[in-house]
């Protein structure tokens, strides 16, 4: 068989084509809320986060510091064992410098780009990383390498959220200007999240 | 430097909460858009008919789900049928009470192997109702439709 | 391993587009049917179906899988669904597989199928729930965050430019010019590509395949009825699968782990020893240019950070020594998550028949590969073939 002697299916339609009408759509949005409960390891770590500190895991067998905290070890299928603060600096294991906003929609032309990073905090075990933001840098500044430390909200501020870091920034480098992170309201709302 | 302190809170159950931020835009397809269009433009019901099985399907499929044959000639099944099966709803969707219950039915049309989920009209009186029930479409006028399942108002006793 | 030798006897697909017409059923079809047709078998033919269909927030259609079975044949039959993400195209024949190695069919028709164009405004923002709705999904990342993020780390490792990079997508996309199924063939220069769009440093534009909707179906045959179905079996001789730790900012970026284990699962059960010397051509899943050198060192088909290095001496352009996506891929091709891997299955089938066209490779190849990977960049799906 060869696929170049068969008339294959699939029309192609451009969007004025059912903006226009000239195809027909109907159109449904689910409206779906959920609760999504925390559990004991992420309950501690979100309650940590709001005291300022970061919160672990160690497994006795594999030795291993897990961030984020988890009560069981995946590799050695066992309990894990006891709690442990880490520090709240680390090192960039790797960064994009982000033009686009979660739904693929442009950052702004006013609105700087966003700079998620995984990091590897210190005091863990090597390689564990938390996916976070940069933040007082300017873009062609990052290094993977670079050590950084958490920039915290104020405490009054926090609620036991990720967002209780607002970003890292770099440790020594010379922050040119500060407010990388600079408060612009973005023209896409993010849809509602919150801790309860 | 094992934490020392007592945990004590773990166990609050606390969570978090987001939403799915989505929405969708359905095309009808190849033979939904015949079948909506004929709905909106001639106020008729269309199906496809597969021989080999013996099978009317409507709303009409592109292909016989039994036999997988190709079905591309449409027919006019007309917007008659009869009640297959039926069920009464008293309450709306948050738990309050209907002022009127509201009869869902799924609508045998003409003497097709199809049929067609919807409301029978309210001014039928819902203790009347039967399976086997003669009932014909109501359209919105013409002007109003817009080639979806809400051009169809509901389904009246003949 | 008391196991039956299974064959791909027939191969059916719909074009990749943007935003198809047709419902996903009606694509799914048009796949099914069409492969039936090439090895001349009806449904009456087929005792088993699986479907292997990507997440249901692309449809928007919740048991998708169900919804999509009349269309894949499945009505009154043995009817499965897999998902693995996107590794789930090429997990499709392994799936298949199963069901006839294990003497339970005979025949079993296997269907792929995306309509990732219901989603808006985009389908980037279905992917948003795929993180962890509690320590990342706050931080709003677009999926296009993780790539570029392992792109970053790939290229910091071993000390790769994007301009490297950027070569696979001029490759592909040139390939898909002789794809009669391609969404988005071009003949582009790395230049075009380092000068789209940046959308994630380092991820620019035309480093990204599209969304995409379209369907591909394969027939699958146990060895007896496959040799009476066509003097041309392609034969399955190796799958292997393997998933990684969903705690993917632990894990090593520059490297896929767990592709590495798919693949040698795979070639164990294919006795293969030296893969860079026995595959002669593969389809590794190209989402995103820097995934399909990622792709090859992880299949062992070179060194690790050595695949960029290959594609700049042409080693892997179709009339190279080892062709990969001859096809086009993702990147030209498109990519409708699940059809793709099994497009990617499919180009295979056709290259080892030498009924390529004009995508054809030369040197009468006589064993080849397909690669997915999916889930949150953590499974790796691979399917090893001769003739
Ligand atoms: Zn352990
Ligand atoms: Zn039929």
């Amino acid at each position: 068989m060869k696929l170049e002697d068969y008339e294959l299916g699939g029309i192609n339609i451009k969007s004025s084509d059912f903006k226009k009408g000239k195809v027909l759509t109907t159109e449904w949005e689910p409206n779906l809320k959920y609760a999504w409960d925390n559990g004991v390891a992420i309950g501690r770590y979100l309650a940590g986060l709001k005291e300022g500190r970061i919160i672990a895991r160690i497994c006795y067998q594999c030795k291993r510091i897990m961030l984020p905290p988890r009560m069981f070890c995946e590799l050695c299928f066992r309990p894990t064992d006891e709690w442990m603060e880490v520090k709240d600096t680390g090192t960039i294991n790797t960064f994009s410098i982000a033009q686009v906003n979660w739904d693929a929609s442009r950052r702004g032309k006013d609105e700087p780009p966003l700079l998620p990073a995984v990091i590897e905090i210190d005091g863990a075990s090597p390689g564990m990383g938390i996916m976070h933001m940069l933040g007082e840098v300017e873009p062609d500044q990052i290094k993977v390498g670079m050590k950084v430390r958490a920039v915290w909200k104020p405490r009054e501020e926090r609620t036991g959220a990720i967002t209780d870091i607002l970003y890292f920034k770099p440790l020594r480098a010379p922050a040119k200007k500060a407010g990388a992170r600079k408060k612009t309201k973005s023209k896409n709302a993010a849809p509602a999240r919150g801790k309860r | 430097m094992a934490i020392t302190e007592k945990i004590n809170n773990t166990t609050v159950p606390t969570f978090w909460e987001g939403e799915i931020p989505v929405r969708y835009v359905y095309t009808y397809g190849l033979a939904g858009e015949k079948f909506f269009r004929a709905v909106k433009d001639k106020g008729t019901f269309l199906g496809t008919r597969c021989e080999d099985c013996d099978i009317t399907f409507v709303p009409p499929k592109i292909y016989c789900d039994r036999c997988f044959n190709k079905l591309d000639k449409y027919i006019d099944v007309g917007i008659t049928g009869y009640v297959e099966t039926f069920t009464i709803t008293f309450h709306n969707m948050d738990g309050s009470e209907k002022k009127v219950p509201r009869v869902l039915a799924m609508i045998r049309i003409g003497d097709t192997d199809g049929g067609i989920i919807h409301y029978l009209d309210e001014s039928i009186d819902y203790e009347q109702i039967a399976i086997g029930m003669p009932v014909k479409a109501v359209l919105k006028p013409k002007g109003q439709r817009k080639g979806s399942i809400e051009d169809i108002v509901g389904f009246k006793a003949v | 391993m008391g196991m039956r030798k299974v064959a791909i006897v027939g191969a059916g697909i719909t074009k990749f587009v943007r935003r198809a017409q047709e419902t996903g059923k009606e694509l799914s079809w048009q796949a099914s049917k069409m492969a039936l047709d090439s090895c001349e078998l009806t449904l009456d033919d087929v005792d088993m179906v699986t479907m292997g269909t990507a997440p249901d927030a692309f449809d928007g259609v919740h048991m998708k899988g169900e919804y999509l079975a009349d269309g894949a044949g499945g009505i009154g039959k043995p009817y499965m669904r897999h998902f693995v993400g996107g590794g789930t195209g090429v997990f499709s024949p392994i799936h298949g597989w199963f069901h006839v190695a294990s003497g339970m069919a005979d025949i079993c028709l296997v269907v792929a199928e995306e309509k990732m164009s219901s989603c808006h405004p985009h389908p980037q923002g279905a992917f948003l729930t795929i993180f962890d709705h509690t320590t990342e999904q706050p931080l709003m990342p677009t999926l296009i965050w993780i790539f570029a993020l392992e792109m970053n780390r790939y290229m910091e490792t071993y000390g790769i430019s994007k301009a490297d990079i950027a070569r696979v997508s001029v490759k592909n996309k040139h390939n898909a010019m002789d794809h009669p199924a391609a969404q988005i063939p071009q003949e582009i220069t790395v230049e075009d590509v380092l000068n789209s769009e940046t959308l994630c440093w380092p991820v620019n534009r035309l480093d990204i395949s599209p969304a995409s909707d379209g369907a591909a179906a394969i027939v699958l045959a146990s060895e007896r009825v496959a040799r009476r179905i066509t003097d041309k079996p392609v034969w399955i001789d190796g799958i292997g699968f393997s998933i990684d730790t969903a705690y993917w900012a632990t894990r090593d970026l520059a490297y896929p782990r767990y592709v590495e284990t798919a693949a040698r699962m795979a070639y164990d059960m294919a006795g293969i020893k030296e893969p860079h010397k026995e595959i002669h051509i593969a389809e590794p899943y190209d989402p995103f240019d820097y995934k399909e050198l990622h792709h090859m060192e992880g299949l062992q088909l070179c060194k690790r950070g050595e695949a960029a290095r290959l594609t700049a001496d042409g080693v892997t352009a179709r009339d190279g020594n080892m062709p990969i996506c001859p096809s086009g891929g993702a990147l030209g091709v498109g990519n409708p998550i699940a059809a793709t891997g099994l497009m990617k299955i499919i180009e295979i089938f056709l290259q080892l028949r030498g009924e390529a066209g004009k995508r054809q490779v030369p040197g009468d190849p006589r064993c080849g590969l397909a690669q997915a990977w999916g889930d949150l960049m953590q499974m790796g799906t691979v399917v090893v073939m001769r003739k």
